[in-house]
């Protein structure tokens, strides 16, 4: 899942977890969903580091970056 | 003409090419480059790039050529009617003999040609649909790595680097170098444009980042500077994009064809760096607000569900009261017609066992006696009811309604003539 449809999931969990009709059950296993995508969201946002680089093109056609 | 001098006397005459030679250099010698004002007319273009048109107002007329080379740096050619200034070198063409205008330069009044140039081109892209609204496709809202096709040392390329590493530290940037003004700008941007479309089209390269979304464009510039991106090979090459575009070129007031084609119209290359990119601080807050609204939402899914168990338990709890209740009432009612009923019920069965003893008294044998009539029993106390039960001075007893008689049986005998009802 990328961080965009995890994103998405979540906002879908926090508005069905909103809805009075829901039962119980189901609540508490959307909970846990939640609780665990929130984590994956959260370590993709911390364990990212940007670069700056610079794309390079071989003569046969191969890409390379350059720092 | 003074006698000596080429061509002074008819043994003396010269070729033509030495003629419009010397009437060549002696132009060309005479008049620098110059501006020259007047109308276009008959103007066409040839196969081969070059233009030939004819200057004039209302008294003379100038032939005049802008060589291919020179008229791709002309943003348009100019219409016909159209007052313009043209700039150039005043010759002779020697194989017509003619007087020429060697144009490397037309402006038309304000901003004419570039406008027609630049109407041209979008009219061109709408004709084909790419600056339909409908195409626009929204940017990713995560980026991890944002295309950059502009000079590596503009400007526009630090600013959009420092924005993005202000934004968020987790985005990273694919420079991808071209040539943003002059005449190679063009050629350049489009193979800068078609290298990221190869490389986010071709399978992945290890160590090589594929961009979500890509920024063309450059710092501020005069016009002419900016031209590149009015260019129709490179707003066709933004089009082709297989990935978002943000077009950024120079400064908030300047909209050129790039602008049109992309997704995205960013007013500089900053603003562009923002729009593609979120601010990883904000992302932070977003995922603690959805935390908070989940957590939230169970509590209450909790609450309304104790409530309403609490709710079921108090109904419950009424009802069993109500039933008890009603069954208690019922209970009391049936004792108190029970008690009502038993004392009469007593009274009623003594009635009867009365009745029952008195008709059964009466229909007691020994009642008989009272009547005359005597029972013979035997000493054992059994009935003797019948003549076989007795032999003769056999002793018995005759109950009689007021005492016993012991007798004994004298004879026994089958006849009792009084007794038959048959004879």
């Amino acid at each position: 899942m990328t961080f965009e449809q995890t994103l998405a999931r979540l906002e879908q969990i926090a508005v069905a977890l909103d809805r009075e009709d829901l039962p119980l059950e189901e609540a508490l296993k959307l909970f846990e969903e939640g609780i665990a995508r929130l984590r994956e969201a959260t370590a993709a946002l911390a364990d990212a580091e940007g670069k700056v680089r610079t794309l390079i093109e071989q003569a046969d056609g191969v890409f390379e970056v350059r720092e | 003409m003074a006698t000596g001098a080429p061509g002074a006397t008819s043994a003396e005459a010269i070729g033509i090419g030495e003629v419009t030679e010397t009437a060549k250099a002696i132009l060309e010698g005479a008049f620098p480059p110059l501006w020259v004002k007047g109308e276009v007319s008959n103007l066409t273009r040839h196969r081969n790039g070059h233009w030939y048109f004819t200057l004039r107002d209302r008294v003379a007329q100038l032939a005049c050529v802008v060589w291919a080379r020179d008229a791709r740096r002309i943003p348009a050619a100019p219409d016909e009617g159209m007052a313009v200034v043209a700039h150039g070198q005043l010759t002779v063409y020697p194989a017509y003999g003619r007087m020429q205008f060697q144009v490397d330069a037309i402006e038309a009044e304000g901003e004419g040609l570039w406008k027609k140039a630049f109407d041209e081109t979008k009219a061109r892209l709408e004709r084909d649909g790419l600056t339909d609204p409908a195409r626009k496709r929204p940017l990713p809202r995560f980026p991890r790595t944002v295309a950059v096709v502009t000079s590596p040392d503009g400007a526009a390329l630090r600013d959009i680097v420092a924005v993005i590493e202000r934004r968020h530290r987790g985005v990273s940037v694919l420079v991808v170098p071209a040539a943003v003004q002059g005449d190679t700008a063009p050629a350049s941007l489009c193979a800068a444009l078609d290298r990221v479309r190869r490389l986010v089209e071709a399978p992945a390269t290890p160590g090589v980042p594929r961009p979500e979304v890509l920024i063309v464009g450059r710092g501020g510039g005069s016009r002419e500077d900016l031209w590149a991106f009015n260019h129709e090979d490179v707003a066709r090459a933004i089009a082709a994009s297989p990935i978002p575009t943000i077009s950024a070129v120079g400064h908030e007031t300047d909209v050129t064809i790039a602008d049109l084609v992309a997704d995205l119209r960013a007013a500089t290359p900053s603003v562009a760096a923002e729009s593609a990119v979120p601010v990883l601080a904000d992302l932070e807050a977003q995922l603690a607000t959805l935390a908070g609204t989940m957590t939230d939402g169970l509590q209450d899914r909790i609450a309304v569900g104790a409530q309403e168990l609490s709710r079921r338990a108090g109904t419950l709890a009424q009802r069993a009261q109500l039933l008890t209740e009603r069954r208690r009432v019922r209970c009391d009612r049936v004792a108190a017609r029970l008690a009502q009923l038993a004392p009469r019920v007593v009274e009623r069965r003594r009635a009867r066992v009365e009745t029952l003893a008195a008709s059964l008294e009466a229909r007691s044998p020994l009642a008989v006696l009272t009547r005359g009539f005597a029972v013979a029993r035997g000493l054992d106390g059994a009935t003797l009811g019948r003549r076989a039960a007795f032999t003769p001075g056999m002793p018995f007893d005759l109950l009689l309604h007021d005492g016993r008689v012991r007798a004994a049986a004298t004879s026994v005998h089958g006849d009792a003539p009084h007794l038959r009802t048959d004879a």
